[in-house]
């Protein structure tokens, strides 16, 4: 084929408007930034969450329900994209005002790049839920972790901090590597990175496949560790409890959809013919992660160190409705496991970000309030804050009529659908050990006496959403189904 | 023998030279500057390839930039040589199986006739236009929202750089006298009520 031969249709730049605005607002308010002379960036901050509304009226008026593609083949809006980058930019808003706070008191965050880097987080992750190209994913997920990187070690004199972004930037590379390395793999086998491409050409049985697996193998690795299950876990403790706690809200919530989004895309959408191999594969990560962070969970006593681990097991408990999508070539339960699994990591989302968000509500200038004894005697500091902080750990542990309860319900429900009647036992095992450490803070809440009896010093606006928080934790609770159809009908319309 | 096939035996001769001359030369200095001859050399046999591209950014990217940083930094650190060499020879044994296991694995590959390796021949140029025209048209049309993306991934790395390194401008000594006129004897001379201490 000669250059003059080679097609190339100009990228309806429409169907990508809600990147390209996000990315045109995030280089404006960095700009403007500039000018700005208010140490408390209120014009930053206000702007980077009308960004963020802007690109949320963008995608849902771009919305129709169908699938197209443009950028050649590497760029895809569907229904399921569109619904997750709503729920990205909701989240990303919610993180953002629940972090205000606690960065003004800290002098070295309270800086407009913060902002900046978080709407550019933001566009990475909005690229890797778009992505159908090994391109665009490796793209998108190196936008999301080096923005992240540097806002972990933002706080630049806390030594934690940066030995957090250390480890987070050193560990990540290394994922990355892995991820590369089996796209690379899988190139070799077939001959293309666009993902749809990669589908067909399996489908046909056009592969090697013995570099096939092996890319497999590599590419389950690395998506492993950006998920953050057993064995790929290690850095999740050391980074959540490292980074400024207003970063680890921002790495517990929105990051997770993103996750999501790339296992969707690459072992859903690209590699469903080796379902019977990743599927495997899955499982043991999966049991390993459940295991592990539960287990682990219970030894701490520092509340970030121990939501680190609570969060490997929940997405150990996601992987669940990842692997019984397909048995024995038969699809049938694949739309109901995938839709379960996307709920499951959109309550959790929920969840975390309440959680997270209470530590940052009880933390001071100088006080981090993220220590498990830190939370003794709430109920007498706050009544009403203890009992939002009792709900999202009833929901964490899945305790019935809260939202985690339906999310693991319906994970389980998948699980024994396709007739991993021994699989869902052990989860259920794992869970009711996990609830031991949920419910010990209910406890220390509840029960225990306080060491300081200071108020609650956060401001009006961040009480309000932390108590809207905690009611939609309740009332998704109640009512699970609107949420649970959405996510079936986003995944019907977009496989 | 064929003028290309002699330079590629030059070419590759002065590779193997300076390769083997980076790892033996006694001064870092010297090794680096053998490591950009090794580059230079490297980037003459893909253009004996036909990989243009590849061979001007090999020159560029890292003689041009990488190598010039790093002849740098050699030349300001203050290395003690004789600390670098302490501990040769015990080092020696495991360094040496290590080379073994290289050298065996090597051969493997190398020997890969009965592997079936030697069966893939070089492929073919795909298009008529040169490497450079062709990387640069898919860029700019096929691959322009990567490229697009990788310039921001760029950008995010220059804020994050600035954000992380950037300390507050540095204190002025310089006086301002709209301040200085208001100041009042209080505020330069201190008096400090002490006991009185008895000599001894």
């Amino acid at each position: 084929m000669t250059l003059a031969e080679m097609q190339f249709l100009t990228p309806d730049l429409r169907i990508a408007a809600a990147e390209i605005f996000i990315l045109l607002m995030a280089c404006l308010i960095l700009m403007f930034d500039l000018l700005a002379k208010d140490r408390k960036r209120t014009a930053t901050f206000v702007s980077t969450q009308l960004t963020l509304v802007g690109a949320a009226v963008i995608t849902f008026s771009m919305s129709s329900g169908e699938i197209s593609y443009t950028f050649s083949n590497m760029y895809v809006a569907d229904l399921m994209a569109d619904l997750l980058k709503l729920l990205l930019y909701l989240t990303v808003m919610v993180v953002l005002f629940y972090s205000r706070g606690y960065i003004l008191e800290r002098e070295q965050m309270a800086k407009g790049e913060y902002y900046a880097l978080a709407l550019f987080a933001t566009l990475g992750m909005m690229v890797m839920i778009s992505a159908n190209h090994f391109v665009t994913v490796y793209i998108g997920l190196e936008l999301l972790s080096l923005s992240l990187y540097a806002m972990v070690a933002m706080n630049r004199d806390s030594v934690p901090a940066t030995e957090a972004a250390m480890k987070y930037f050193v560990l990540g590379a290394l994922a990355s590597g892995l991820l590369l390395y089996g796209m690379s793999m899988i190139y070799g086998a077939t001959g293309t990175l666009e993902i749809t491409a990669v589908a067909e050409r399996l489908f046909m049985g056009q592969a090697d496949q013995t570099i096939l697996v092996f890319g497999m193998v590599f590419l389950v690795s690395g998506v492993a560790f950006k998920l953050g299950v057993v064995p790929f876990h290690m850095w999740i403790p050391d980074v959540y409890h490292g980074a400024p706690t207003a970063v680890t809200l921002f790495i517990a919530t929105a990051p997770k959809l993103a996750a999501f989004a790339m296992v969707i895309r690459l072992l859903v959408n690209g590699l469903i013919v080796l379902s019977a191999d990743w599927q495997s594969m899955l499982i043991l990560l999966s049991v390993m992660s459940m295991a592990i962070g539960n287990i682990a969970a219970i030894a701490q006593t520092n509340l970030k160190r121990m939501l680190a681990y609570s969060a490997i097991s929940h997405m150990g408990f996601m992987l669940l409705g990842m692997v019984t999508g397909v048995v024995g070539g038969d699809a049938r339960f694949a739309l109901n496991a995938y839709s379960s699994s996307m709920f499951y990591v959109i309550t959790y989302v929920l969840t975390s970000a309440g959680t997270f968000g209470m530590i940052l509500l009880l933390a001071r200038a100088g006080f981090e309030s993220d220590e498990i004894d830190d939370f003794k005697g709430l109920n007498k500091r706050s009544p009403w804050f203890a009992a939002m902080m009792m709900m999202m750990m009833f929901s964490m542990a899945g305790v019935p009529f809260f939202v985690g309860f339906f999310a693991k319900f319906s994970v389980l429900q998948a699980v024994v659908a396709a007739g991993y009647l021994w699989l869902a036992i052990v989860a259920i095992i794992f869970s009711l050990i996990g609830c031991f450490y949920y419910l010990r803070i209910v406890k220390i809440m509840y029960f225990d006496q306080p060491t300081n009896s200071l108020p609650i010093a956060a401001p009006l606006d961040v009480k309000v959403l932390m108590s809207a928080n905690g009611l939609a934790v309740a009332l998704l609770g109640i009512f699970p189904q609107a949420l649970m159809s959405l996510c079936a009908f986003a995944l019907l319309r977009s496989l | 023998m064929e003028f290309k096939t002699f330079v590629f035996y030059f070419l590759s001769a002065i590779l193997v030279f300076a390769g083997l001359r980076v790892i033996t030369a006694r001064n870092p200095v010297h090794a680096a500057l053998y490591l950009v001859l090794a580059f230079f050399s490297a980037s003459g046999v893909w253009m004996l390839l036909q990989a243009e591209f590849l061979a001007i950014a090999l020159v560029l990217v890292y003689v041009g930039a990488v190598m010039v940083l790093f002849l740098f930094v050699v030349m300001m650190l203050d290395i003690n040589l004789d600390r670098l060499r302490e501990g040769f020879w015990s080092y020696l044994p495991l360094g040496a199986i290590i080379a073994l296991l290289m050298v065996t694995e090597m051969a493997l590959v190398l020997g890969g006739n009965y592997l079936g390796l030697f069966e893939s021949s070089v492929p073919q140029a795909a298009s008529d236009a040169s490497n450079v025209q062709a990387v640069g048209r898919l860029m700019f049309t096929e691959y322009v929202y990567p490229f697009e993306l990788a310039s921001v991934i760029l950008l995010v790395g220059i804020i994050a750089a600035v954000a992380l390194t950037q300390r507050e401008k540095r204190k002025n000594k310089s006086v301002d006298a709209s301040q200085q006129v208001f100041v009042k004897a209080r505020d330069r001379v201190r008096v400090l009520q002490m006991p009185a201490e008895k000599r001894d």
